[in-house]
């Protein structure tokens, strides 16, 4: 199934967390002694009321459809890859080697390098727990946690060290030459002879989407996404069936890696233009809120994300007029979700929702 | 080259950052023992940090900062308990969950209480646990002395058997007509209480107050060290001290040069021991197995 009604299976499922979010945002604004009717009116103005906020709210957006689909495929193949976080900081890493060594790259083959960088970054920290899980017996959720942390040092060295920008103070990068700039729609706008937006909202958020797509058409239509599926439900009948498990995992781990990418190409090619700490933000973490909201269906994963992006921009208008309600209440919302989706709610790990 | 004086001085200060990951360790390891996977250790030390500042900081009373510690920790501990054993939640998710709902709640509400960007105000005289003797507090003796409890609870009781069964082999304690829930929710409890140990000693001790984030994945440091000490109580003590010393030398020798190593950085000691548990996890220098049933929600048949 595609188009339409893909949609609609997807929208059920997103409402129930929808309905969590706005029950739990509504006590928090009134046991902090403000008006919960006027906060949920900042939030909804804040995200969607203007141009602008549209904007941030689809920039936050792209980061989530690219992390809901990363923890998702490998989901699929019955993985639980909390290291979505750290793949992106190695992706991160790539695309600033690519954007800093790379720079005689004529303009159009710039970018694409940067994110063919950035996906080997990716793929390979997401390979290397993959193949300890397959070959060695490591269970992934421990090593995932484990790479997170090292990816995180290694950042850190790097960024106080080799890649650090002389002269500055701050862990960072120099700034990423011209060419390695994500066309923005504030570029467009310009061309057209209209007001921007003053956002950093990219070329990524199409790509996002038709990442969403192919891995729509990976999981209904394809061998491998049939394999990832029949692993994922049941890894016995998979052995019977003649499918590789240490194959079909590794292949997931790589497509999750990449995956896992692009949100760091959104954040540095998009809005840094250079390497910087925490630019993931914890991003990777709520791509499980969203894989799990999205019931590991593209559809689902694209609209949880615009929610959940949603909620951020908004959150973050809110803490702007409400000093007191500050953006942590979307980290604790995101958590409920996480737990009346996953642990309350129906199968939450099986291919099939 | 470090001389004695500094040698001592890591000593003593890997013994006090050890104390917390101590305790997070006992509590992950009381968890896995019976059958609950716990990833949550983090949110659990977080939320009794965030609990314990706060109550000492209004009452004056570092006591009370303990109490609502363990109460905070044991709360979240039964939350995901209910999720995980009642519910059949997935246990990865549950740990999860607990995690960003304690990150986000602390920083709210430290936020909404004090109003200073999360952090409770600095504590001092009463409000604080004081060192009582070599340079370490009461609940650092605390810590040490659960090691010795959790080792004769789990090994030398009835209680411990059957925790351990629920672990090892649920169907075999059902068989024997013993609640696995109930037996799986005795260790979710003193996980939680054990937790709220550590993030007492990390607000009331090691720090004074509480600050976003504070807890600085020493929880998951405590899932490496729990996984290197094979879920025993006494490896538990020794991993965990190796741990709080390499810590300790990583803060000592920022930018200092090993002979022959040259200068280290210390975000590679810091890394340490991620490094080394993924190392011992692949079976490359030894191996170390969690219990049967860790990570299986038990459905009765």
């Amino acid at each position: 199934m595609s188009g339409p009604p893909a949609v609609w299976q997807a929208a059920g499922p997103v409402l129930a967390p929808l309905a969590v979010a706005l029950a739990a945002i509504s006590i928090i604004v009134a046991a902090a002694g403000e008006n919960p009717a006027a906060a949920l009116r900042t939030l909804a103005a804040g995200s969607l009321g203007s141009r602008e906020g549209l904007a941030m709210t689809l920039f936050y957006t792209t980061d989530f459809i690219f992390a809901g689909l990363a923890v998702s495929v490998a989901f699929r193949a019955g993985l639980f890859n909390i290291g979505v976080e750290g793949q992106a900081m190695a992706a991160g890493i790539g695309i600033a080697l690519a954007a800093l060594y790379a720079g005689a790259l004529p303009g159009a083959l710039a970018l694409p390098a940067l994110a063919l960088a950035g996906a080997a970054g990716g793929a390979l920290w997401a390979l290397v727990p993959a193949w300890l899980q397959a070959r060695r017996g490591s269970h992934i959720v421990i090593t995932t946690i484990m790479f997170n942390f090292i990816a995180g040092a290694l950042l850190g060295f790097l960024l106080n060290g080799p890649l650090g920008a002389p002269g500055s103070m701050q862990p960072e990068s120099p700034a990423f030459p011209a060419a390695a700039a994500m066309p923005r729609l504030d570029d467009a706008l310009r061309a057209m002879g209209m007001t921007p937006t003053d956002t950093p909202l990219n070329l990524c958020l199409p790509l996002a989407l038709a990442a969403a797509f192919a891995a729509h058409v990976l999981f209904e239509r394809t061998r491998l996404g049939y394999e990832m599926a029949v692993l994922g439900a049941s890894p016995p009948a998979a052995a019977y069936a003649g499918i590789s498990p240490a194959r079909i995992m590794m292949l997931a781990m790589i497509l999750s890696g990449i995956l896992g990418s692009g949100l760091a190409l959104n954040e540095l090619t998009g809005a840094q233009n250079r390497l910087i700490l925490e630019f993931t933000g914890g991003y990777g973490f709520v791509g499980i809120a969203i894989a799990l909201t999205g019931r590991n269906r593209p559809a689902g994963i694209v609209l949880a994300a615009l929610l959940f992006g949603a909620l951020y921009q908004g959150g973050a208008e809110l803490a702007f007029e409400r000093p007191k309600i500050t953006r942590d209440m979307i980290v604790l919302v995101q958590g409920l979700i996480v737990l009346m989706a996953g642990c309350f709610g129906a199968r939450a790990r099986s291919g099939e929702a | 080259m470090p001389d004695a004086d500094m040698l001592l001085s890591i000593l003593a200060s890997g013994v006090r950052l050890s104390a917390p990951v101590l305790c997070a360790c006992l509590a992950g390891l009381w968890s896995e023992r019976a059958g609950i996977v716990d990833i949550g250790l983090e949110g659990k030390l977080l939320a009794a940090a965030f609990a314990g500042a706060a109550a000492a900081s209004l009452t004056g009373s570092a006591y009370a900062g303990l109490f609502a510690a363990l109460g905070a920790s044991l709360a979240l501990a039964l939350l995901q308990g209910y999720a995980a054993i009642q519910r059949g939640g997935d246990q990865i998710v549950c740990g999860m969950a607990v995690n960003m709902i304690a990150a986000g709640a602390t920083a709210l509400a430290g936020a909404a209480i004090f109003g200073e960007g999360g952090r409770t105000p600095g504590l001092e005289g009463a409000a604080r646990f004081t060192p009582v003797f070599a340079g370490q507090d009461g609940l650092a003796f605390a810590a040490l002395a659960c090691v010795g409890v959790t080792s004769f609870i789990l090994f030398q009781t009835r209680w411990g058997l059957r925790l351990r069964a629920a672990g090892e082999n649920p169907q075999a304690l059902a068989a024997a007509g013993i609640s696995v829930s109930r037996t799986r929710y005795g260790a979710v409890a003193v996980c939680g209480l054990l937790c709220g140990l550590g993030g007492a000693d990390l607000a009331l001790s090691q720090a004074a107050g509480f600050l976003p984030g504070m807890s600085a994945g020493k929880g998951f440091i405590a899932l490496a060290a729990l996984i290197f000490a094979r879920w025993q109580p006494g490896a538990a003590l020794a991993s965990c001290l190796a741990f709080g010393l390499l810590d300790a030398a990583a803060i000592r020798m920022q930018g200092a040069a090993l002979p022959g190593l040259g200068p280290v950085p210390v975000q590679a000691i810091q890394a340490l021991p991620y490094i080394l548990t993924i190392i011992l996890l692949a079976g490359f220098i030894g191996r170390s197995a969690a219990p049967a049933a860790a990570g299986v929600p038990y459905k009765k048949e």
